[in-house]
C-alpha cells in the first residue's frame, strides 16, 4: 500500500504574516477542484523564515520536497507539476530530501534538540507529539525517577538557563525543592520581548507539548503544587496552541490529580502578559501573576524562597523547558556530550537583520559566531560586508567583526562584552550607523523600563538624549566621557537586570566602534552614511546614465539633469529622503 | 530573642540581631547610610539605589535597606564607586526636578535638598527633557507637586502598607511614570481618608500640607512634643510654633505610640487653637436664652442644682450622659460612676457610638 500523499504548509506567526492561510486555502480549493486524494495539514515554524511560506510535500515514489517563497498564485502551478505530473517544481524548491540544494546549509549545519519537532509535526495534535516520543520522558521521571534523581539528571546534563542568566537548571531545582512552603509554584517565562527574537514564540507554536512535558517533569522534581505560564499576550497564536495542548495533556492524564498513578498532581495556568518587558524579569513576573503592577524586587530573598504569595517558586525559560524531556529520554550522559565544557547542549539562535538566512538556527553549544552567521545564515545580504552582530538584544552586546571566532557559549560571549541573552542575533552590514543601532536598542530599554528604580528610569533617559544629540550632530565633546559614566553607574546601581543590561549596546560599541562616535561629535560626519542630520547626498557623473529614475521618484524636486546626461541633487533643498540611493540601479548615488 | 551576630561597618565591630538589615545594624551604631525611598514604617523598597553599599564576598553593590545582616559580614557604606553612583542618582533626580527650593515649602526638610549639600551637587551633569505636571490643589489639605515627585513610592506604599487605603498607585512607564489616584481622579473623590501619612512620609516638596503653607521655615520654628488631645489613644505630636502659635504638626518615627502616625485631626485639626472663635470659658444661659460668660464654681454649682431638679421631679432614668473620646480612659470610667453612682442612672455612652 502506497503512502497517502501530504502537503505540510507552515503556519507558525512568521507563514501566517507571510500569507500562510491564504496559500492554504487555496491549496484546498486547487485539491478539492482537481479531486486529488491529498492529506492537507499544518506544522509549526522549521525556521526557514526567509522563506516563508513554506510548502512541504510527501509523495509516494518521490522524495520529500519542501519549496520556499510560495504564493497563492504559484499553487495551481505547484499542485500541477508536482501533485499531477509528479515533477519536481524547480523554481521555488527550496529542499529536497536527502539531496544537497543551495540551501540545505541551513539545516545541516544545526544540531536540532529544542526544535526537534518544529516544523515537523502538527502542533495541534498530541498524537503527532506522541509518535515522535513525546511524554516519554514525563513517563520515565514520574514512574522509574524519584524527584532528587531528576533533579540530579538534570544537573548531570549540564543544562543552564535558556534565558539568558545561564544559571544550572538542576542547582536552582534544588533550591526550590529544598525550600519550605506549603505551595510551590514552577513557571516558564514565556514572555519574550526582546526586539529579534523569536525562538520561544517558535517552540510554543510548533512544539507546546515538548514545553508542557519539560514543566511537569520539573514540577515532579521540585514539588511544586501549582504551574504557570506567562506568555506575553502578543503571542496569541502560542497562548491558543499552549491552551489546547494543556486540555489534551490533562485529557490523556498527564495533567491534573494523580499523573499516571504516580500520586503527583499538576494544573498549569496559562496567564497572559500585558504587554511589558519588565515582566520577563522573574520578580516582576510574579508581581504580575499576583495581579499587580510588574516591578521587580530586590533580590535575596530569591524566589526559590519566597516567590509568588511569598512561597517557593521556581522559574525557567521555554528553551530550558523544551530541553528537559530529551535529556530524561536519552539520559544526561548523551546530552553533556553536546557542547563545550562549561555550555552544554544546544543553543537557539534568531538570525535577523542583514543575513541571507535569516530564522531559526539550533547550534551546538561552542559553535563559533562565524558558523552561525556565515554558517547556517549564509552570510550578508546582497553581497555586502558584515560588521556587527548584536548579541542577547537590547541587554547584550554588539560584536565587530574581529570577533566573529568568538564561540557562542556561556563564558566566551561575556569575556567579549556580550551576554548570551535568550538567543536573538542581530546582524547588521556596512550600511548600519553603530551609534544608531545603540540609539535603538537604548529606545527600547528606556521605554519598556519600569520606572521604579533612579538609574534605570531617568539615567537610561539621558543616555538616549546623548546618542540622540550625537545623531543629530549637536555631539560635543565630553559626550563620550558623560555616555560612559552614565552607562557603569546605571549598569552597577540598577535595581534588576533590565537596567543592569541596558547599557550594554552602548559600552560595547563604544568599545569597538569608538570611531565612529568620534566622527559623529568632531567630524560631524556619519560613517555609515545613515543619520540624515550628518549626511548629503551627491551623484557620481561617471556612474550615472541619466535614466531619471531619481527625477521621478523625488519628493522634493531636488535632482535635475537631461534626459542620458548625469544628474545633479541640488544638497539645500534635498529633504535626505534616501529615495534616490534606494531606487538608483547604477549605483551612481552615494553620501558624504 | 533573635540570635546575636557580629559585623563590621566601615571598620567598626557592631552586634546585630538575625533579621536585621544592614541600614537597621548601622543606624543603630550610629553610622550615617543615604537615602530616599526608606522610611522605617514600611517594608523595604530599593528604589533610590542611594543606600547601595559594598559587601566583602558578594557580586555586586547590596541596597543597605533591604539586605539583611550575616554572621561576620564585612560592609564598607562609602568608597570611591558608592560615592559616584550617589552623586550621578543625585544628579539624575535634579536633572529632572525644578530647583526652586528659594520658595518650596519643604526647604530645610528636603531629603533631597540635603543629599546634595552632602555630596556637593549644584547642579547636574545632565540636561534634557524635564516634565511639567500642573499642580494638584483640589482639595484644602494636601497639596500634591508632580514635577517634584521622585517617585520613591513611600506615598504609594504608606497609603497601602500602613492606612490601608491605597489611594495611590504609578501610572505610565519609565521617564513617564508618575504616582496617580484611581482614574486620576481628585482626592476627595478617591478613598482618601485625608490622614495626611502621604505628606509625612514625602521626603521632597511633593506632597506638602496646606494649612502651613508660607507659614515658616522648619529652622524659624520652635518644635515641642506633646500628647494629642483627640482621643485616647494618646499619639506623641510635635508642634512647631511661631510666636507661639502652631504652624504644624507632625509625629517623630521614633517615639509615642503612634511611631510616626497620625490621623487627619491629629496631623490638620489644629487650627482651633489659635481661633478667635474658641471657647476658653464657661457659659450660662440665662432665662433670655442668651450665654453669659461665668465662673467655673458657679457653672459647676448651676448644673449641679439642675440635674438635683431633674431627679427630684422626674427621677434619675430622665437624665444621660454623653462622655467624650477627647477624655482618657480614666476620665471616661469616672464619667460613668459619676452617672451611675450619684446620678444613679444607666443612661451613658459615648460619641464615638455616634
Amino acid at each position: 500500500m502506497s503512502k497517502k500523499t501530504r502537503v505540510v504548509v507552515g503556519l507558525a506567526t512568521c507563514g501566517i504574516a507571510a500569507g500562510g492561510v491564504s496559500v492554504m486555502d487555496e491549496l484546498r480549493r486547487e485539491i478539492k477542484k482537481r479531486k486529488l486524494n491529498v492529506e492537507l495539514a499544518e506544522t509549526g515554524c522549521i525556521g526557514y523564515c526567509f522563506a516563508e511560506v513554506l510548502v512541504e510535500v510527501e509523495k509516494a515514489g518521490m522524495p520529500k520536497v519542501t519549496y520556499g517563497d510560495i504564493t497563492t498564485k504559484d499553487v495551481p502551478e505547484l499542485v500541477e507539476t508536482h501533485l499531477v505530473q509528479r515533477k519536481i517544481w524547480r523554481e521555488k524548491v527550496l529542499l529536497i530530501e536527502g539531496r544537497k540544494t543551495a540551501e540545505a546549509d541551513f539545516l545541516k549545519r544545526q544540531k536540532r534538540i529544542v526544535l526537534r519537532n518544529c516544523g515537523l509535526i502538527d502542533p495541534e495534535s498530541m498524537r503527532d507529539y506522541m509518535k515522535k516520543g513525546g511524554y516519554e520522558g514525563l513517563k520515565k521521571a514520574l514512574t522509574k525517577m524519584a524527584p532528587e534523581e531528576v533533579r540530579a539528571e538534570v544537573l548531570a546534563a549540564g543544562l543552564r538557563g535558556r534565558g539568558g542568566a545561564g544559571f544550572p537548571t538542576g542547582q536552582k531545582w534544588d533550591f526550590c525543592a529544598r525550600a519550605e512552603g506549603a505551595d510551590k509554584y514552577i513557571v516558564c517565562n514565556a514572555d519574550e520581548g526582546d526586539p529579534g527574537a523569536f525562538m520561544d514564540r517558535s517552540v510554543l507554536e510548533g512544539d507546546p507539548h515538548a514545553v508542557i512535558e519539560g514543566m511537569i517533569i520539573g514540577g515532579y522534581a521540585i514539588g511544586a503544587t501549582h504551574g504557570y505560564i506567562y506568555c506575553r499576550a502578543e503571542y496569541p497564536l502560542a497562548v491558543k496552541r499552549l491552551r489546547l495542548a494543556i486540555r489534551e495533556a490533562t485529557r490523556k492524564r498527564f495533567l491534573g490529580k494523580n499523573i499516571l498513578g504516580s500520586g503527583y498532581s499538576l494544573d498549569i495556568i496559562v496567564k497572559e502578559g500585558a504587554g511589558a518587558f519588565v515582566c520577563g524579569e522573574e520578580t516582576a513576573m510574579m508581581a504580575s501573576i499576583e495581579g499587580s503592577r510588574g516591578m521587580p524586587l530586590p533580590r535575596p530573598p530569591f524566589p526559590a524562597n519566597k516567590g509568588i504569595w511569598g512561597m517557593p517558586t521556581n522559574i525557567n525559560n521555554v528553551e530550558t523547558f523544551a530541553n528537559v524531556p530529551w535529556i530524561i529520554r536519552n539520559g544526561a550522559r548523551k546530552y553533556a556530550a553536546i557542547g563545550t565544557g562549561g555550555s552544554k547542549g544546544t543553543k537557539v539562535f534568531c538570525l535577523t537583520g542583514k543575513v541571507r538566512r535569516g530564522g531559526l538556527a539550533e547550534v551546538a553549544m561552542g559553535t563559533t559566531l562565524r558558523d552561525v552567521i556565515f554558517g547556517v545564515g549564509g552570510g550578508i545580504k546582497e553581497g555586502r560586508n558584515f560588521k556587527a552582530v548584536q548579541i542577547g538584544g537590547p541587554s547584550g552586546g554588539c560584536l565587530p567583526a574581529a570577533l566573529l571566532d568568538t564561540p557562542v557559549d556561556y563564558d566566551s560571549l561575556p569575556a567579549a562584552g556580550a551576554i548570551m541573552g535568550s538567543g536573538g542575533m542581530v546582524i547588521v552590514d556596512d550600511t548600519t550607523c553603530m551609534v544608531d543601532l545603540a540609539k535603538y536598542f537604548l529606545t527600547f530599554t528606556q521605554m519598556e523600563s519600569c520606572g521604579k528604580c533612579i538609574p534605570c528610569r531617568v539615567g537610561t533617559k539621558r543616555m538616549l538624549e546623548v546618542l540622540i544629540r550625537i545623531c543629530e550632530g549637536r555631539g560635543v565633546p565630553g559626550d563620550i566621557g558623560l555616555l560612559e559614566r552614565l552607562a557603569y553607574d546605571v549598569k552597577d546601581a540598577s535595581l534588576c537586570a533590565l537596567g543592569g543590561t541596558a547599557p550594554n549596546p552602548v559600552l560595547t560599541t563604544l568599545r569597538y566602534f569608538k570611531d565612529e562616535y568620534k566622527a559623529h561629535i568632531f567630524d560631524k560626519k556619519c560613517p555609515a552614511g545613515l543619520c540624515v542630520d550628518l549626511v548629503t547626498f551627491h551623484i557620481e557623473p561617471d556612474k550615472c546614465t541619466g535614466c531619471g529614475v531619481c527625477v521621478r521618484n523625488c519628493p522634493s524636486d531636488s535632482i535635475t539633469g537631461e534626459k542620458k546626461e548625469p544628474h545633479v541633487i541640488d544638497i539645500e533643498t534635498c529633504i535626505r529622503c534616501r529615495e534616490c540611493l534606494r531606487r538608483c540601479r547604477f549605483d551612481a548615488v552615494y553620501t558624504v | 530573642m533573635p540570635e546575636e551576630l557580629r559585623v563590621t561597618i566601615d571598620g567598626k565591630r557592631c552586634s546585630g540581631r538575625r533579621g536585621q538589615t544592614i541600614l537597621e545594624v548601622a543606624e543603630e551604631n550610629g553610622i550615617w547610610i543615604p537615602t530616599l525611598c526608606y522610611d522605617p514604617r514600611m517594608a523595604p523598597y530599593g528604589a533610590c539605589r542611594l543606600c547601595l553599599v559594598e559587601v566583602e564576598g558578594a557580586r555586586a553593590l547590596m541596597p543597605a535597606c533591604h539586605a539583611e545582616i550575616t554572621p561576620d559580614m564585612v560592609v564598607r557604606t562609602e568608597n570611591k564607586r558608592i560615592n559616584s553612583i550617589r552623586r550621578t542618582v543625585i544628579e539624575l533626580l535634579l536633572s529632572d526636578h525644578p530647583v526652586d527650593c528659594m520658595t518650596c515649602e519643604s526647604a530645610g526638610s528636603c531629603r533631597l535638598q540635603d543629599l546634595a549639600y552632602n555630596y556637593g551637587v549644584k547642579e547636574s551633569s545632565f540636561k534634557g527633557e524635564t516634565h511639567s505636571y500642573h499642580l494638584l490643589d483640589d482639595n484644602p489639605l494636601i497639596e500634591r507637586d508632580l514635577d517634584k515627585c521622585i517617585l520613591c513610592g513611600r506615598c504609594v506604599r504608606i497609603c497601602e502598607e500602613v492606612v490601608g487605603a491605597g489611594v495611590y498607585g504609578f501610572v505610565a512607564r519609565g521617564f513617564d511614570s508618575i504616582v496617580s489616584t484611581p482614574y486620576d481622579h481628585p482626592l476627595e473623590e478617591s478613598p482618601c481618608l485625608f490622614c495626611g501619612q502621604c505628606v509625612s512620609t514625602c521626603p521632597v516638596g511633593a506632597l506638602t500640607s496646606k494649612l502651613s503653607k508660607g507659614k515658616g521655615r522648619p529652622w524659624e520654628l520652635k518644635q515641642t512634643d506633646t500628647v494629642c488631645p483627640y482621643c485616647g489613644v494618646g499619639c506623641t505630636l510635635t508642634l512647631w510654633t511661631r510666636d507661639n502659635e502652631v504652624v504644624n504638626v507632625t509625629a517623630p518615627v521614633d517615639k509615642g505610640v503612634n511611631r510616626g502616625n497620625l490621623c487627619i485631626k491629629g496631623r490638620f485639626g489644629w487650627q482651633y487653637i489659635s481661633s478667635s472663635e474658641r471657647l476658653k470659658y464657661p457659659m450660662i444661659r440665662g432665662k433670655d436664652g442668651k450665654l453669659r460668660k461665668a465662673t467655673w464654681e458657679k457653672a459647676i454649682s448651676t448644673v449641679a442644682e439642675r440635674l438635683t431638679e431633674i431627679v427630684k421631679e422626674n427621677g434619675p432614668d430622665a437624665v444621660c450622659g454623653l462622655a467624650s473620646a477627647r477624655c482618657t480612659n480614666e476620665e471616661n470610667y469616672l464619667f460613668q460612676k459619676f452617672m451611675r453612682a450619684v446620678v444613679g442612672t444607666n443612661n451613658v455612652d459615648h460619641c464615638a457610638r455616634l
